[in-house]
C-alpha cells in the first residue's frame, strides 16, 4: 500500500524499523517537524535532556551499555553544535551513534540564515561519515545506511543533518528498505593465524594486551579462554577494562601512565606481546620507542589502519577480534609457563598496587570499595574525567565487560553523569553508579534535573577536593608546585543543589556512620547523590611522567 | 645539481595518489580534510567526474613523508572512497598541466 509521508514522518518510521525505542534530544525550529512526527510514535521515547552534550552523552551511555547504536537529536545552529564534544568523544572511543540535527531549509543554506551553521563541515573531522539530506526520497537511503556505517567494523558516530523543508517534504512511499544492520565480518586468512599461533608457542614471556575493541566485538570470553589456554598474563588498555576479571590470576590490571608497578614491569620483559583491540595509545605505551622493548608485536584490529600506525607488528591480523581469537585457540598449545608466571608473581610480591586505607570510607580508595562492597557485578560503573576517574580503574574490582563507561579517548569532563543517565535508561534494571569529581560535575549538572524526571536509578558520587584534582596533581609535581587556576574557592552546597533539582542526597562528611548512609542511598530505587570530601593532597599514584617510558614511575 | 639529478629527488620526495571517489558535494572536504588535519600540505589537486557522473577521480600530489602510508589506510577507510592507487612523481597527470601553470 502506498502512503504519502513527510520526510520527517519517514525519518521517525525509519528509527522505529530500525529498532530504536528511546531518543534523547532538545527540540528548537530546525528540527520541530522531526519532533511533530515523533510525537505521533507509540513505539520511540522522547527523553528531554537539559543541554544537547547532555543528550549525546545520554545516548553514548545507551549505545555502550547495549553494543547498539543509540540515537540523539538536535537543532539547528547551537544545538548542533553542542552535540560536538559528544561526538567526538564517540569517535575516540568507537561508539555506534546516529545523531539526527535539523538544519535551516535548503533554499536558505549559505545566506547565514538564523541558527545556521555549516553542521556538515564541523563534524567531518569528528565523526566516522555524515550526511546532509538532500531530499526526502534520499533518507530512504542514507538513514540505514547511517545505522549500518555506525555498527560496521570498528563503530563509531555517524551524523545526518536534514534541512526543516527535507523533513516538511511529502512523497509516497510503497516499499521500506531494510533496516541497516553491521557488515559481516571478514573472513581469517589461516596464514597469518598460523603464524601468530607459531609466534605465541614459542614465547617464553609473552602478554596479552586487551583493548576496547575486545568489549566491542564480544570477544571478552574467547580472550580468557586464550589467556588461561597459553597461560597469558593479561593487560588491559583503559577503554579495556571488565574484559578480564580483574582478581583473575592471569590479570595484571591496567597497564601505562597509572598502572601498577608490577605490571608495566612484566611488560618491560615481555617477548612478545599480543595486542589485541588496541590501538598503542600513548596513555598506554608511554615514551613508545620505550615500550616493551624486548617483545615482537602480534597486532589483531579491525581497523587496517591501526596496524603498524604506532608499532610496526610481526604479525598484524586485520579482523573482528572475536572470530581472530576463536580461530587462533585450537593453533595455541596448552601451556603452563610455570617459570614466566612464576617471574611475574615474583615482581607482582616486589612492586605491588598499594591501595591505601581501604577501611576509610572517607579516603579516595576507601569510598571506592566501599561502594563496590555494597554492589555486585551486575552495577555499572561510570565515571567523569580526572584523579577519581584513574583511581576508580586502579581499585574498582571491574568483572564484566560493558560494565565500565568512561571517556577514554577524548577525556571529556562531564561525560559521566548524562553517560550514567543514559546507561540506566537503557538497562533500568541494573544500579548505576557514577563517580564524578566538584569540577566534572559541573560540567553537566543540568542533566541531574533529567535524572530525576526520568527517576533513572543513578547515583552520582561525588569526591569533591575543591579542585581540579589532576591539574592540581601536575602543578604540584611538573611544575613548581605552583598552583594557579585549579582550587576552587567557592563552591555550591553539592547536596543541597541535588535536593533542588529534585535528587535525594547523603553527606558522607559528616555522617555518623558513613558505610551505612552509602548502603541505603544505593539500595534506594532511584537516583541519589552521595558526596565525600576527599583530600586534595592526594595523588594518583604511581604514575609515569609525561614523556617518560613505562618503566620509569613515580610515587608508590 | 643537474636536472636529473633534481627530478630523481622530487621523484623521491613526492607521491602522486589516484582516488576513486563518489561525486558528490562533501567528498573533497572528507578527503582534504584527512590531509589538512594532520598539517600534510596537498602540493596539487585534480578532480573531474568520471563514467556517467556519480563518480569521480581525485589525483593529489603529495610530500611523501613517513606519514604517508597511514593516510593511505586512512583514506581507504573513507565511506565515499573506493580504491586508492599510489603513483610515483613522474607520473604524467601532473606534468601535462604544467603548461597551464607558467607564472
Ligand atoms: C572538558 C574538559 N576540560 C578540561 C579538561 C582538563 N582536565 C582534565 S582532569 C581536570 C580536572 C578534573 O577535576 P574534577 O572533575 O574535580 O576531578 P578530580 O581530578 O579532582 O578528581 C581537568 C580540568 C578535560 N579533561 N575536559
Amino acid at each position: 500500500m502506498t502512503e504519502t509521508l513527510t520526510g520527517a514522518q519517514i525519518t521517525v518510521r525509519l528509527l522505529e524499523r530500525q529498532g530504536i525505542r528511546t531518543i534523547t534530544g532538545i527540540p528548537g525550529g530546525a528540527i520541530l517537524p522531526i519532533y511533530d512526527a515523533l510525537s505521533a510514535s507509540s513505539r520511540i521515547r522522547h527523553v528531554l535532556a537539559r543541554h544537547e552534550q547532555g543528550a549525546g552523552f545520554m545516548a553514548q551511555g545507551m549505545a555502550r551499555v547495549s553494543g547498539q547504536p543509540a540515537v540523539c537529536l538536535a537543532s539547528s545552529g547551537p544545538g548542533a553544535t553542542n552535540l560536538l564534544t559528544a561526538l567526538a568523544d564517540a569517535k575516540l572511543d568507537s561508539i555506534p551513534l546516529v545523531a539526527i540535527t535539523g538544519q535551516v531549509p535548503r533554499a536558505m543554506i549559505g545566506t547565514d540564515a538564523f541558527q545556521e551553521v555549516d553542521t556538515y563541515g564541523l563534524s567531518v573531522p569528528v565523526t566516522k561519515h555524515n550526511f546532509l539530506a538532500s531530499s526526502a526520497d534520499e533518507l530512504l537511503e542514507i538513514i540505514p545506511r547511517a545505522f549500518r556505517i555506525a555498527a560496521s567494523g570498528r563503530p563509531g558516530p555517524v551524523l545526518v543533518d536534514i534541512p526543516k523543508d527535507v523533513q516538511n517534504q511529502a512523497i509516497d512511499i510503497a516499499e521500506w528498505p531494510a533496516p541497516g544492520c553491521p557488515d559481516p565480518v571478514p573472513a581469517v586468512a589461516p596464514g597469518p593465524i598460523a603464524e601468530a599461533a607459531a609466534l605465541i608457542n614459542a614465547a617464553a614471556r609473552p602478554i596479552l594486551y586487551l583493548g576496547g575493541g575486545v568489549i566491542h566485538s564480544g570477544a571478552a570470553g574467547t580472550a580468557l579462554q586464550l589467556a588461561e589456554q597459553a597461560s597469558l598474563p593479561t593487560v588491559m588498555t583503559l577503554m579495556g577494562l571488565g574484559a578480564l576479571p580483574v582478581d583473575h590470576p592471569l590479570s595484571l590490571g591496567m597497564l601505562g601512565m597509572h598502572a601498577a608497578r608490577y605490571t608495566n614491569l612484566a611488560l618491560d620483559e615481555c617477548d612478545l606481546l599480543i595486542a589485541v583491540g588496541a590501538r598503542f595509545d600513548d596513555r598506554a605505551t608511554g615514551k613508545v620507542t620505550h615500550f616493551c622493548p624486548q617483545a615482537k608485536v602480534i597486532h589483531i584490529d579491525i581497523d587496517p589502519a591501526e596496524l603498524d600506525k604506532i608499532k610496526t607488528a610481526r604479525v598484524g591480523i586485520a579482523g573482528d577480534v572475536a572470530k581472530v581469537l576463536a580461530a587462533l585457540l585450537p593453533a595455541v598449545r596448552p601451556t603452563p609457563r610455570t617459570a614466566w608466571l612464576e617471574r611475574v608473581e615474583s615482581l607482582k610480591a616486589r612492586f605491588p598496587r598499594r591501595l591505601t586505607h581501604l577501611d576509610n570510607p572517607l579516603s579516595h580508595f576507601g569510598l571506592i570499595r566501599c561502594i563496590a562492597a555494597c554492589l555486585d557485578d551486575q552495577a555499572i560503573i561510570a565515571t567523569d574525567v580526572g584523579q577519581h576517574q584513574m583511581w576508580v580503574a586502579q581499585a574498582y574490582p571491574l568483572r564484566r565487560p560493558r560494565q565500565w563507561l568512561t571517556s577514554g579517548g577524548l577525556g571529556t569532563m562531564g561525560f559521566g553523569l548524562p553517560a550514567a543517565i543514559g546507561a540506566a535508561l537503557a538497562e533500568p534494571e541494573r544500579t548505576v553508579v557514577c563517580f564524578t569529581g566538584d569540577g566534572s560535575i559541573l560540567m553537566n549538572i543540568q542533566e541531574l534535573i533529567t535524572a530525576a524526571e526520568e527517576k533513572a536509578n543513578i547515583k552520582v558520587v561525588l569526591m569533591d577536593n575543591a579542585s581540579l584534582g589532576l591539574v592540581h596533581q601536575q602543578q604540584a609535581l611538573f611544575y613548581g608546585k605552583r598552583i594557579y587556576a585549579s582550587r576552587f574557592h567557592a563552591a555550591p552546597d553539592f547536596a543541597g543543589l541535588a535536593r533542588a533539582c529534585g535528587i535525594k542526597a547523603v553527606d558522607l562528611d559528616h555522617h555518623p556512620n558513613p558505610c551505612a548512609g552509602l548502603l541505603d542511598a544505593i539500595n534506594a530505587r532511584g537516583p541519589w547523590l552521595i558526596h565525600a570530601s576527599i583530600d586534595a593532597n592526594e595523588m594518583v599514584y604511581p604514575m609515569v611522567p609525561p614523556g617518560a617510558a613505562n618503566r620509569e614511575m613515580i610515587g608508590h | 645539481m643537474n636536472a636529473t639529478n633534481r627530478n630523481e629527488i622530487l621523484a623521491l620526495r613526492r607521491a602522486i595518489l589516484e582516488i576513486d571517489v563518489n561525486n558528490h558535494p562533501g567528498v573533497m572536504s572528507h578527503v582534504v580534510g584527512l590531509f589538512s588535519r594532520r598539517a600534510f600540505n596537498v602540493e596539487g589537486i585534480l578532480c573531474m567526474p568520471v563514467g556517467g557522473g556519480s563518480h569521480s577521480r581525485i589525483w593529489l600530489l603529495v610530500n611523501e613523508d613517513g606519514r604517508l602510508a597511514q593516510l593511505i589506510r586512512q583514506l581507504e577507510k573513507l565511506e565515499d572512497v573506493q580504491t586508492v592507487r599510489r603513483h610515483g612523481a613522474n607520473h604524467a597527470v601532473f606534468e601535462r598541466l604544467e603548461d597551464f601553470f607558467k607564472a
